[in-house]
C-alpha cells in the first residue's frame, strides 16, 4: 500500500508516495536519493542512520515513514550554512574523527542533536544526579534546566549509540569537545551543571 | 633518477583530502553509487547447516506484484568456473553451512523484495552435521599450508624433549573466539551487465583483485568486469577478497541484463557469508633456565574452516620468529566443519597467535619472579631464529622503553591484585606485537600532466578508511616537488592502473612505491616543465634485494585496567601503543589507524565473540546489539606513538605499513593487566566479568 507523504530533508520540501513499510532512512536513501545517512544494521544498533529529526536525533531506520509525514528532516550534508561546514563537521577534519567515514554523518548528527539534549539539562547515565535520583538542595536547581557539563566521560556515554568499527572514538570525542566549547562560546558563557562527576571519577 | 621522500612535506599532517565529502556523507559508496531505475535483491538462506535442498517453491515470490525474478539453482545461469566453493552460488541442491545462499528474489523495490524472499519455501534433504570445534576433534587435519602461504608445521631441535627437562616449564592452552569484522557498511554490490561487459559497483579492498576473481567465474576476460569503488566503509580484511554476495547480485543481474541490481547484505547475514576469524585453540609450551632464557618452545594451534572450502589461520606463526629458543616447534591442524568459510580478519594469525605466546610469556615472567619486559630483553634473538635471516629493523626493545617510561610501567606492582582503588581492583599488563613486511606487491601507476600546474595520478587503489586519498596526494606531491593542491588523484576503479589489494598492511607501501617510480619517471622523460598530456606509467619495482632479510614490524603495548571486585566489570582505563613500521607518511591518519586497531583490540580482549551454537551451525549473537563492539564509553586514555624511522630496505618510501599491528598484541596486554589487578589469568578470550569472579 502506498501513503502520499511530505518530508522536509534538510530545508526543502520533498513529496512522495512510499510502502508503509519504508522507513524513513530508506525513504530518504533509495526514494530521494539523500544518502548522507547510512545503513549500517537496519535494526538501531549502530547509528549510522542518525538524523535530526525536528530536532531531535532519531535513528532513522526505526522510523517508519508514513509517521514521520510532515516533519522536518536533518540529514549530515544539511548541518552547515550552505557549502560552509557546521562547526561539528569541521571539528571532525581537525581531529580525524574518522576514518572510513560511513558512520560519521550519524556520529555528526548525533553529536549535533546531543549538544541540545546537555543544553537543555537532560541527564545521561552517568551525570551524578540523574543516577542517584537526588536533588541537589545548595544551588537550588532541579537538574532540568540547568545545562549539563559536557566532561569526557558524559561525551562518551552520550554518543555510545553510535558504533565506529574504524575506532576513531578518541578523536570523535575531541572533536565533540572543541565543537562544544565552540557552541557554548557562541551562545554565552557556558555555565557548568553542578550534578555532573568530574571527568576523573569515570566508570559508570 | 631516483626520488627520496624527504619527511618534511610527508610528515605535515594533512588533514584527510575527502574529509569534507565524509563529514558530509556525500561520499559514494558503493550503494549510492547512481544507476538508472536499480531493482533490488532479497535472498533466501538456507536453514540447516549440511544437506541439500530437495524442492524449492518459488510460486508465492513470484506472483507477487513488484517481483522481476526469482532465482534459484534450478534456472540460475551457469558459471563458467564454479571450482571455489564460496563463488558455486546457486550451481547445485547442496549445502554445504547454514546461511548458504539457495535463492534471490529481484524485485521493484526493497520492500517487496525482502517480502517477496519471506515467502519461498524450502524443503531439505537433512544431513548431520558438525559445527563444533574441540581441540581433540577427531577428523583433525594438517593442511598442505596455512595462510600467507606458511608451513604447515616448523621443527628446529628437539623441543619436546628439551621442555621436559627444563629448569622452568610452562605448558598452558589458550583460545580465542570466533570473531567478524564488522565493518559499519555492509558487503554491498550493483551489477549491471551489458553490451561492454559486467560492471560492479562493489565495497571491496581491492578493485583489481575482485576483477581477477570474478572474471573467471563468469567466463569473462578481465577487461569486461569493471570494478568500482571510490569510498569504501571500513573491512578489515572481510573485503579483501570478494564473497558470495557479489556472486549472486552478478548472476541476477546476468538474468536482468541491461538492469542494475543492487544487494547489500544485511547485518545478520554478513555473520555467515563475508568471512571470519576462526576460533583457535592454542597449546603454548615454554621451557626457560633459571634466568629467564628460553630452551626450547612449542606451540600447537587448532582451527576451524569450512568443510567446501578450506582457510587455515596461521596463528602458530608468529611463535616462529618472535623470541630466541634453540629448540622450537609449531604445527597448525584443522576441522573442516559444517560451517560458514573463514577468512582475514585484520591480522590474521598474528593477531589471535600473538595472544596465546604473549599471555604465556607473561606467565612465565610471573613464574620466573622476573619482569615481563625483562624476559622479553633476555629472549630478544640475534637473528630471526625461523629463517636464520638477519633482522632488517627489529627494534622491539626500543619499543619497550619509549613505552615503559610514558606509561609508567615502574609504578607496576609485580604482586597481583596488590593495588585498589575503592572496591576496584588495578593492574598494568604489557605485550609484545609484530607484523611481517609483505614484499614483492607490485602495483603500477600513471601520472599525466593536465596543465595549468595540475598533475593526475591514476591508480586502482582503495581508500578504506585507511586515509588513501591523502597519502597518496601527500607523496605524488612530494615526489614530483609540487603542492598537494596540484594532485588529482584518482583511486578505486579497475580502468586505474593496477593496484594490489588493501590488505597485509601493503597498500601505502606498494601503490605509494609505484607513484614514487612514476613521479622519477616522468621527470625524467618530462622534466620539470612538461607539456599538457604528457604521460607516464610505471610498475614498481620488486625489491628482490631484501630476500636475505627478515623484515617485519614491531610494537609494545601498555594496558592499564580496572576490576570491580564485586561485579567483576572490568575497564580499559589506559592503553599505550609503541609501534616501529618503518616510515609514517601523515602521523594524523597513522595515529588514527594505530588507535583503531587498538580499539579492536579492545574489543577482541573483552567483548567480541560469535556464538555458535553447534545444534544448529548458527551464529546466535548475529547483530550488533548482541556481537559487542567496543562503543565511545568503552575507550577512555588511550595513546599511540611510534618510533622516527625510515627504513631503506623496504625502497625509498621507507615506509613498511601499519593497518594491523596496532590490534596484535593489545588483547594480550589487557589480559596481563586483569591478571595483574586480580590475580586471575585468563586464557580463553573474551575477558568478560564472569571470567573475574575469582
Amino acid at each position: 500500500m502506498k501513503i502520499p507523504i511530505t518530508l522536509e530533508v534538510d530545508g526543502e520540501p520533498r513529496e512522495l508516495s512510499v510502502d508503509t513499510r519504508t522507513t524513513v532512512l530508506d525513504a530518504l536513501r533509495e526514494r530521494l536519493g539523500v544518502t548522507s545517512p547510512k545503513k549500517g544494521c537496519d535494526h538501531g544498533q549502530c547509528g549510522a542512520c542518525t538524523v535530526l529529526l525536528d530536532g531531535s536525533r532519531v535513528n532513522s531506520c526505526l522510523l517508519l515513514a508514513v509517521a514521520a509525514d510532515g516533519c522536518a528532516i536533518t540529514t549530515a550534508a544539511g548541518l552547515g550554512a550552505g557549502a560552509a561546514l557546521h562547526p561539528m563537521q569541521q571539528a571532525f577534519i581537525e581531529h580525524d574523527g574518522f576514518q572510513c567515514g560511513y558512520c560519521t554523518p550519524g556520529q555528526i548528527c548525533s553529536a549535533v542533536g546531543m549538544l541540545a539534549e546537555a543544553a537543555a539539562g537532560h541527564p545521561s547515565h552517568v551525570t551524578a544526579s540523574a543516577s542517584a535520583f537526588e536533588s541537589d538542595g545548595e544551588d537550588g536547581e532541579d537538574g532540568e534546566d540547568g545545562e549539563v557539563l559536557l566532561t569526557d566521560d558524559e561525551i562518551r556515554e552520550r554518543m555510545s549509540g553510535n558504533i565506529c568499527r574504524c575506532g576513531a572514538y578518541v578523536n570523535i570525542r575531541a572533536a565533540i569537545s572543541q565543537a562544544a566549547a565552540h557552541a557554548a562560546g557562541a551562545d554565552r558563557s557556558a555555565v557548568p551543571h553542578p550534578h555532573s562527576r568530574p571527568a576523573e571519577e569515570g566508570a559508570s | 633518477m631516483s626520488i627520496t621522500v624527504s619527511p618534511s612535506a610527508t610528515n605535515a599532517g594533512l588533514t584527510r583530502i575527502d574529509g569534507p565529502a565524509k563529514v558530509t556523507g556525500t561520499a559514494a559508496y558503493a550503494f549510492e553509487q547512481p544507476v538508472e531505475s536499480p531493482l533490488y535483491l532479497h535472498p533466501v538462506q538456507a536453514t540447516i547447516a549440511r544437506g541439500s535442498v530437495r524442492s524449492i517453491d518459488t510460486s508465492r515470490a513470484s506472483s507477487l506484484s513488484g517481483v522481476v525474478d526469482v532465482m534459484t539453482h534450478e534456472n540460475a545461469p551457469r558459471l563458467a568456473d564454479a571450482s571455489d566453493a564460496e563463488y558455486a552460488i546457486l550451481q547445485g541442491p547442496e549445502i554445504g553451512f547454514r546461511g548458504q545462499f539457495l535463492a534471490a528474489v529481484v524485485a521493484d523495490t526493497p520492500e517487496i523484495a525482502r517480502h517477496a524472499a519471506g515467502l519461498v519455501t524450502v524443503d531439505y534433504e537433512v544431513s548431520e552435521h558438525d559445527a563444533e570445534l574441540r581441540w581433540d576433534h577427531p577428523e583433525l587435519y594438517a593442511p598442505e599450508q596455512v595462510n600467507a602461504g606458511k608451513a604447515t608445521d616448523t621443527a628446529t631441535g628437539d623441543a619436546d624433549a628439551v621442555l621436559e627437562q627444563a629448569a622452568v616449564k610452562l605448558d598452558r592452552m589458550y583460545s580465542t573466539p570466533w570473531e567478524n569484522n564488522n565493518p559499519m557498511e555492509p558487503h554491498t554490490t550493483i551489477a549491471l551487465w551489458n553490451d561492454e561487459g559486467l560492471t560492479l559497483y562493489e565495497s571491496t579492498q581491492g578493485v583489481h583483485p575482485v576483477r581477477m576473481a570474478i572474471a573467471p567465474v563468469f567466463g569473462l576476460p578481465p577487461d569486461d568486469v569493471h570494478v568500482i569503488a571510490p569510498h569504501v566503509g571500513g573491512g578489515f580484511g572481510s573485503k579483501g577478497l570478494p564473497h558470495a554476495n557479489l556472486v549472486l547480485t552478478a548472476l541476477a543481474a546476468q538474468r536482468l541484463r541491461g538492469r542494475a541490481v543492487k544487494f547489500a547484505l544485511t547485518r545478520q547475514q554478513m555473520f555467515s557469508v563475508a568471512g571470519y576469524r576462526s576460533p583457535t585453540i592454542q597449546r603454548v609450551q615454554l621451557g626457560a633456565d633459571p634466568s629467564g632464557r628460553l630452551a626450547a618452545l612449542a606451540v600447537d594451534v587448532v582451527v576451524q574452516t569450512s568443510r567446501i572450502k578450506e582457510f587455515v589461520e596461521q596463528a602458530a606463526s608468529p611463535a616462529r620468529m618472535m623470541y630466541a629458543a634453540e629448540h622450537r616447534r609449531t604445527s597448525h591442524r584443522v576441522a573442516a566443519l559444517d560451517v560458514p568459510i573463514p577468512s582475514w580478519m585484520r591480522a590474521p594469525g598474528e593477531c589471535p597467535g600473538m595472544f596465546g605466546l604473549e599471555v604465556a610469556m607473561d606467565e612465565l615472567a610471573e613464574e620466573l619472579g622476573l619482569d615481563p619486559i625483562e624476559l622479553r630483553e633476555r629472549n630478544e634473538p640475534e637473528i630471526d631464529p625461523e629463517t636464520g635471516k638477519p633482522f632488517a629493523n627489529r627494534r622491539l626493545l626500543d619499543c619497550f622503553r619509549l613505552g615503559a617510561e610514558r606509561f609508567g610501567w615502574d609504578r607496576r606492582n609485580s604482586r597481583p591484585g596488590s593495588r585498589w582503588e575503592g572496591r576496584r581492583r588495578l593492574g598494568i599488563g604489557v605485550a609484545s606485537a609484530t607484523y611481517p613486511y609483505m614484499r614483492q606487491r607490485a602495483s603500477s601507476a600513471r601520472i599525466r600532466y593536465e596543465g595549468e600546474g595540475v598533475y593526475a595520478v591514476h591508480i586502482g587503489a582503495a581508500d578504506l578508511g585507511t586515509g588513501t586519498w591523502t597519502t597518496l596526494t601527500q607523496i605524488a606531491a612530494e615526489c614530483l616537488d609540487v603542492g598537494v593542491e596540484q594532485i588529482r588523484l584518482q583511486i578505486g576503479d579497475s580502468s586505474l592502473p593496477m593496484a594490489t589489494v588493501a590488505g597485509g598492511s601493503s597498500g601505502t607501501a606498494s601503490w605509494g612505491s609505484a607513484i614514487l617510480a612514476a613521479a622519477g619517471r616522468f621527470r625524467e622523460e618530462h622534466g620539470t616543465a612538461p607539456e599538457a598530456g604528457a604521460e607516464v606509467r610505471v610498475r614498481s619495482p620488486r625489491q628482490l634485494e631484501t630476500e636475505g632479510l627478515s623484515m617485519h614490524s614491531f610494537g609494545a603495548h601498555f594496558a592499564e585496567v580496572s576490576v570491580d571486585a564485586d561485579t567483576g566489570e572490568i575497564r580499559v582505563d589506559r592503553l599505550l601503543g609503541v609501534f616501529s613500521a618503518g616510515r609514517i607518511i601523515n602521523p594524523r591518519t597513522a595515529r588514527s589507524q594505530f588507535l583503531g586497531g587498538m580499539t579492536m583490540g579492545l574489543g577482541m580482549a573483552l567483548h567480541e565473540q560469535s556464538v555458535m551454537d553447534p545444534r544448529f551451525g548458527i551464529v546466535v549473537n548475529h547483530d550488533l546489539a548482541e556481537y559487542h563492539v567496543p562503543t565511545n564509553a568503552d575507550v577512555r586514555d588511550m595513546e599511540a606513538v611510534w618510533l622516527d624511522e625510515f627504513d631503506e630496505h623496504v625502497g625509498p618510501l621507507g615506509a613498511r605499513g601499519i593497518g594491523e599491528i596496532g590490534i596484535v598484541g593489545t588483547a594480550a596486554a589487557i589480559a596481563n593487566a586483569a591478571c595483574n589487578a586480580t590475580g586471575i589469568r585468563v586464557r580463553d578470550l573474551p575477558i568478560t566479568p564472569d571470567k573475574l569472579l575469582g
